[in-house]
């Protein structure tokens, strides 16, 4: 996936855009409410060896084996410890045609909110601590910037096959 | 999807092109039989008709030639030779491509050439009816609501020669009156050739009944001197009235539509559907006697009991359901056999050799997922077999066996496994031959005693072929490594006999369900891990000495044979203390085994396998996960890929040592 061929925001025709704002470290993230199938209590998870990191455990979600991912790891933030806050978000994506489901692990789940597009940036060139092409816009809102990440591009690399494919060893 | 018509449409059309050519390989050795003259011109016409309904206006006038080269067979009007088949065999194909969506009509025209070559061949000096036809036809007012396409059917005429089309609007109402779906206009068509009186009827079949139709034989010689358009009356230019332009706006025959793959399905028979609904039925029951026991007050002993005695109920229906749904999924081999016959026939014409191809145990099921996975190595086996098993006639006759060679493809059940058989009656596998081609390729040691078995399974090896020159089927040396590896991840095995002069029978065994495996549950740290038991040879404790005596090389002797072992503790970097007696797995796939060091084995475990979410696509070591009683997740192992490893790991201490 090259440079700059962002996911484009699915703004509505008055420029709202209805999400679901949540915690990760000190940042405050959002994603398309419509994505969101459910919020969970913190399940237990299976780590799962030779996975990378980003997507390294799975859970039983109604039966199906669901990979739970940490974004923490696209941001570079440094890990931390599950505390009473937590919660882990299951969303809907598409990737390379098919439809999956991720469990989002967040620190603290806010509220379903409206963002506007006229408080909307793209990400600066210069001056970010993340990959550029994992955030497709910053919003701002009352006090503090609200970040939309871009799912699609932190997921593309799972996207291919089995190019590439690893084993343990 | 399956509100999708077009895609319903290209699912039945499979099914259709399959029995019109099974129908047409039964021919190929009975060319007079009546009955399967007629259903393939009856596949051919379904095929041609609901083709025509849904758009798919080249297949139906591609369908249609075949179709007409047909009817003159089952009218007596054309000898049906081996060539015809041969001809409307490969139009399969094209149908097939026609189906798909893209297929370059260049191929088209070369077998509908082809076609026409194999039809005059021999044909009887039909009277040609006459130098050309008038008709004048009018479709009922309803046709196109009930999806007619008059274009469809002008099309069709134009197909069978020149055509002149005047369009009849003496009928159209004055415009208040217009409905504008119904079909007022009225054709009359001028169509010049010799053309039979029963291929226009076929044109008309589907709407002959509500309409009217006239024709009547043009005067022969009556060349009509083309009238220049101008004079021509104006409704043969102007296309068509209003009321025809929106039913008739369909796509231009040669959009691809979508080539994106229909949608699976499978085929249940209803008997065991009703089986699965009446199951449901006592699990609703069972379901709402436990919502009354839960809202009720059954204090104490009575209600404890009440659980109890629906516990078990609910066990018994879980377990039934397994059972019933396992059964939904499985598809009888004939399924699988059957696309065979066209490639040994395909395959015998390309090798110039006369094979027949005979089957037994059709109806044995396999799970579906199973059926398509072993479609390709089965092809793999057949082609080896038509193209180094069977000689050809001569080498045949010399050694006093018939000439015509047989293949035979076998299916049975045999507990929880499938054995699927591929016999040839050929030289046999040339043991000589392998041993001389291993030793040369360093494979074995010169003059290593061998058992059969091991000796064959050399054959399995990359980059392996005895065959003394390549054709276009085989000897590559690819292949047959694949195709191990294919059933191997099936869990199957496969097996080599082999009698020389007699031939050789190779023998893959499959078990019978994807879906549910017996499984070895065991701990590594925190975490737990299903092996198939199917692969488990056994289990022993990794004494303490053993274990010290061991690092750095990590070789268990088991029985006077050396085993690799993997720690799976740091193959999973678990972070966790071992515990003090770890055990020792042995897992075995064919002759290769490697023992996995684990912390605990729990125990055997009824393991419903699930699949791992695309994210880990990557991660080969595990081939599914499955739910633990406690909602919990245990990974499953993926064994082949364990045994891999196990042996990289002795080739790289060996390359070291």
């Amino acid at each position: 996936m090259s440079m700059g061929e962002a996911t484009p925001t699915p703004w509505d025709a008055q420029g709202n855009l209805e999400v679901l704002t949540f915690d990760l470290g000190d940042e405050t993230f959002a994603l398309e409410a419509v994505l969101v199938c459910e919020i969970l209590d913190l399940l237990p998870c299976t780590a799962v060896p030779g996975a990378d990191p980003l997507v390294g455990s799975v859970v039983n979600y109604r039966g199906k084996i669901i990979p739970i991912a940490d974004l923490r790891r696209a941001f570079a933030m440094p890990q931390a410890d599950a505390t009473l806050d937590s919660r882990v978000v299951v969303i809907a994506i598409e990737l390379a045609g098919e439809t999956i489901q991720v469990g989002l692990r967040t620190d603290k789940v806010h509220e379903v909110t409206t963002l506007r597009r006229d408080a909307s940036e793209a990400p600066p060139a210069v001056g970010m601590r993340w990959r550029r092409d994992y955030v497709r816009a910053l919003v701002r809102r009352n006090q503090g910037v609200v970040v939309l990440p871009d799912l699609s591009a932190i997921f593309q690399v799972f996207a291919g096959d089995d190019a590439g494919a690893s084993t343990l060893h | 999807m399956n509100g999708d018509p077009v895609a319903a449409f290209r699912v039945e059309a499979g099914e259709l092109l399959d029995q019109v050519e099974q129908n047409l390989l039964d021919l190929g050795d009975r060319l007079d039989d009546r009955d399967l003259i007629d259903a393939v011109f009856r596949g051919l016409h379904t095929l041609k008709g609901s083709g025509a309904m849904f758009g798919f206006d080249a297949l139906a006038g591609f369908t249609h030639h075949c179709e007409t080269a047909f009817d003159r067979v089952r009218k007596g009007l054309a000898p049906l030779t081996a060539g015809l088949v041969e001809v409307i065999l490969s139009a399969m194909d094209h149908m097939r491509a026609l189906v798909e969506g893209a297929a370059p009509a260049e191929i088209g025209n070369a077998i509908l050439a082809r076609l026409q070559q194999a039809v005059t061949e021999r044909a009887a000096p039909v009277a040609p009816a006459a130098s050309g036809w008038r008709l004048r036809f009018r479709l009922p007012p309803e046709a196109m609501a009930n999806g007619t396409n008059p274009l469809a059917l002008l099309d069709e005429l134009r197909g069978l020669g020149t055509c002149r089309v005047t369009a009849l609007t003496d009928a159209i109402p004055p415009l208040a009156d217009l409905v504008p779906t119904e079909c007022h206009v009225g054709w009359e068509v001028e169509l010049r050739g010799a053309i039979a009186r029963d291929d226009i009827d076929d044109v008309f079949i589907f709407v002959m009944d509500d309409m009217e139709l006239t024709v009547e034989p043009l005067a022969p010689a009556t060349e009509a001197p083309v009238l220049p358009a101008a004079t021509l009356p104006a409704a043969v230019v102007a296309a068509a009235p209003p009321a025809d332009s929106a039913p008739v706006a369909a796509p231009p025959a040669e959009t691809p539509t979508r080539t994106a793959k229909s949608g699976e399905s499978v085929r249940v028979s209803a008997e065991r559907l009703d089986e699965l609904m009446d199951r449901v039925g006592e699990l609703v029951i069972v379901q709402s006697r436990l919502s009354q026991l839960a809202h009720g007050h059954h204090a104490g002993a009575a209600g404890e009991l009440a659980l109890r005695s629906i516990a078990e109920e609910i066990e018994r229906l879980a377990s039934e359901l397994r059972d019933t749904m396992m059964v939904l999924r499985m598809v009888p081999v004939a399924s699988l056999f059957n696309r065979f016959r066209r490639l040994v026939h395909d395959l015998a014409r390309e090798t110039g050799k006369t094979i027949e191809l005979t089957t037994d145990g059709e109806t044995t099921e396999v799970d579906k997922t199973v059926i398509e996975r072993l479609a390709d190595p089965m092809i793999h086996l057949i082609r080896n077999a038509c193209d180094h098993g069977v000689g050809t006639a001569e080498q045949r006759i010399s050694v006093g066996k018939s000439p015509v060679g047989h293949i035979h493809l076998s299916a049975q059940q045999a507990g929880g496994e499938v054995r699927i058989a591929i016999r040839d009656d050929g030289r046999g596998l040339d043991r000589v031959r392998i041993r001389a081609k291993a030793e040369a390729q360093g494979l074995i040691q010169p003059g290593q005693a061998m058992s059969d078995h091991e000796l064959f399974q050399l054959i399995f090896h990359p980059g392996f072929s005895t065959a003394a020159q390549i054709t276009n089927l085989s000897g590559r040396g690819v292949g047959m490594d694949v195709v191990k590896r294919t059933i191997e991840s099936l869990r199957g095995a496969i097996d080599i006999g082999s009698i020389d002069g007699q031939g050789s029978t190779i023998t893959l065994r499959i078990p019978l369900t994807l879906a549910i495996i017996d499984g070895l549950l065991v701990r590594v740290g925190e975490g737990r891990y299903v092996i198939p038991l199917a692969a488990v040879e056994e289990c022993l404790e990794l004494s303490l000495e053993e274990d010290l005596r061991s690092r750095g090389r990590s070789f268990i002797t088991l029985r006077d044979r050396l085993v690799p072992f993997l720690r799976l503790r740091e193959m999973f970097e678990t972070g966790t203390r071992p515990d003090p007696h770890q055990k020792i797995v042995v897992i075995a796939t064919g002759a290769e085994r490697v023992g996995l060091v684990v912390d605990q084995i729990i125990g055997s475990h009824q393991t419903v396998i699930k699949s791992m979410s695309p994210l880990h696509r990557r991660v080969a070591t595990f081939s599914g996960a499955t739910i633990l009683g406690d909602g919990g997740v245990a990974l499953i192992l993926d064994v082949v890929q364990l045994v891999m490893a196990g042996q990289h790991q002795e080739a790289r201490l060996r390359a070291a040592g």
